[in-house]
């Protein structure tokens, strides 16, 4: 189904480890991960808190150094990816600067990156219409809802050429029905821009939804324990979710996190 | 206009304690008074009425209780006397005078300004150096937490002593004191400020692969904003009382201490007291300016509402 898969992998991991050395000891976070994610892929990871989800997120992001195996992105190693800008990273919370407007804010990493004033001022324009947030450059954060500052900071996010986009549990703080309405537009997004997506999640619903791959984990030691490539169309309203197609893909989701629990229960 | 009326009740009721006050603090002298000039007191004899208490001596001797409040010099001034003597030595005094209070204010405000100053410029520097260098974090903190332990009556005549011997007076040595007690809300506030950004922040630069400056400029400085003015605001008090001191041990005749100092010679409680409000009133002026500064410029931030 993903003919993209043929050419080179843009995340490509291999007997992946990383053990954090605390004060109680070292806790081993990642174990054995392997992982190959081809380009254009939208690609989730869920599972239950302390699986390494967002470790993951965070070692491709070279926020974290793994302290075994191989992990590239776009074939360099992460902190080569970093220096060349190579992903935006969104967070839970958005994390705008209170003292900027949205239209600044949004501008925050083109001056870092030094970008011109007036390429600036048009990519902010873009990418406030892909966010959907046009008439709000001019508002400080505080003036926002929780939903609109997190769109303005995926808008932050997709700024800058980067085609890899890591998006860690960024509707967590949402409610539901705002959730439900990001993911659509997150979904829209995707396909206008065609960027490569790693999503941290741990609704099962969302996962299924959004992903061409579901990557379930489970903890102590963090580890993938199924990966799932989706049978849905790339094109899927929200009602997507009573077909029975759907439900299988969050049946075997539920499967897999309940297999990785069973072990340690 | 519920504030009005909190803050003129308060204000109210510490009129009413002062006048109260005044009566035992100065009736022995009173009396004394009044019995030179020949009236009846009670007891008669000096002696006796050394021994008993102001309280009963005012009840005993009722007539003199509106004399305890217009005295000479009074062991403790009414406030009426302190206000009177304030608009003499302010508005109905040419500014030039030796006894104008706005004179003396001005000359301790500009020592003020400038130690507020260097104290502001060597603070933001240190809390820079201390963020950005662990070796400054573990070096200048605890000199700087012990330099403020030192009571600065003590080491005010040093730097004073020690700056005239190499050629250094006037508004310099004042500065410099005033300075010394500055820097160090400053320092504080600004290391906190500065290091306000949590750790998503700091993630989110470096997923963009920000310099050092440039997280400095853009994230840190900003950040640290309203932690600044809070500073600031202690620090200016705190420059004020540092002229003062500084204007203390040198018999200076000029400034706000050098009216205090010449009123306690003099035996001038009035003078005192009215140097004491005009070093108070000043205060709260640089304290509500910086204020008004500091509510401008979080506004045209953004960060104030």
């Amino acid at each position: 189904m993903n003919t993209e898969n043929t050419t080179q992998p843009v995340i490509e991991a291999r007997q992946l480890d990383l053990t954090f050395q605390t004060n109680d000891g070292p806790i081993h976070a990642l174990k054995d991960v392997n992982l190959s994610v081809g380009k254009g892929e939208f690609v989730s990871f869920i599972g239950p808190s302390g699986c390494g989800k967002t470790t993951f997120l965070r070692c491709i992001a070279a926020l974290e150094t793994p302290t075994g195996g191989s992990l590239t992105v776009n074939g360099m190693t992460p902190d080569e990816a970093r220096r060349n800008r190579a992903y935006g990273y969104v967070f839970q919370a958005a994390g705008l600067y209170p003292w900027r407007t949205i239209a600044k804010n949004i501008k925050l990493p083109l001056e870092i990156m030094g970008y011109s004033s007036a390429e600036q001022d048009e990519r902010v324009k873009k990418v406030l219409e892909l966010v959907d947030l046009e008439g709000f450059e001019g508002k400080f954060p505080w003036q926002l809802s929780g939903g609109m500052q997190q769109r303005a900071s995926i808008a932050r996010a997709l700024a800058f050429d980067a085609d890899i986009l890591l998006m860690d549990e960024p509707f967590g703080a949402l409610d539901e029905i705002v959730r439900d309405h990001l993911n659509e537009q997150l979904l829209a997004l995707w396909a206008r821009t065609e960027k490569t997506i790693g999503f941290v999640t741990h609704s099962i619903p969302e996962a299924v939804y959004l992903s061409t791959k579901i990557v379930v984990m489970s903890p102590r030691p963090g580890r993938i324990t199924d990966v799932i490539d989706s049978p849905l169309p790339k094109e899927r309203p929200l009602d997507i979710r009573d077909t029975p197609e759907f439900i299988e893909v969050a049946h075997r989701v539920r499967e897999g996190l309940r297999a990785g629990h069973g072990d340690d229960v | 206009m519920k504030q009005i009326v909190a803050v003129l009740t308060v204000l109210a009721a510490i009129v009413i304690v002062w006048y109260a006050a005044c009566i035992p603090m100065n009736i022995k002298g009173v009396l004394t008074e009044q019995e030179r000039a020949g009236a009846e007191v009670q007891p008669p004899s000096a002696k006796d009425r050394r021994d008993m208490d102001e309280i009963g001596l005012a009840l005993n001797n009722a007539f003199a209780i509106p004399a305890t409040w217009e005295q000479e010099r009074p062991r403790l001034p009414a406030p009426h006397q302190v206000a009177i003597e304030m608009w003499e030595t302010t508005v109905q005094k040419k500014i030039t005078s030796k006894r104008s209070l706005i004179y003396h204010g001005w000359v301790t405000l500009s020592a003020t300004m400038l130690g507020f100053v260097i104290g502001t410029g060597l603070g933001i520097l240190l809390a820079v150096g201390i963020v950005h260098s662990r070796v400054m974090d573990l070096s200048v903190m605890p000199w700087a937490i012990v330099s403020q332990t030192i009571p600065i009556i003590a080491l005010a005549p040093m730097i004073i002593v020690v700056l005239y011997s190499v050629g250094v007076q006037g508004i310099i040595p004042k500065a410099i004191i005033s300075a010394y007690l500055s820097f160090f809300p400053v320092v504080v506030g600004m290391v906190k400020g500065l290091r306000s950004p949590d750790a998503m922040q700091l993630d989110l630069l470096r997923t963009y692969n920000a310099s050092r400056s440039q997280g400095f400029w853009k994230l840190r400085l900003p950040a640290s904003m309203p932690y600044l003015f809070t500073s600031l605001k202690i620090g200016v008090a705190a420059s004020l009382v540092g002229a003062i001191v500084g204007e203390l041990p040198t018999g200076a005749v000029a400034g706000l201490g050098a009216r205090l100092l010449a009123g306690s010679y003099y035996g001038q409680t009035v003078q005192i007291w009215s140097a004491l409000f005009a070093a108070a009133i000043l205060a709260a002026c640089l304290v509500g300016l910086l204020g008004l500064i500091e509510r401008t410029v979080l506004k045209r931030m953004g960060m104030a509402q």
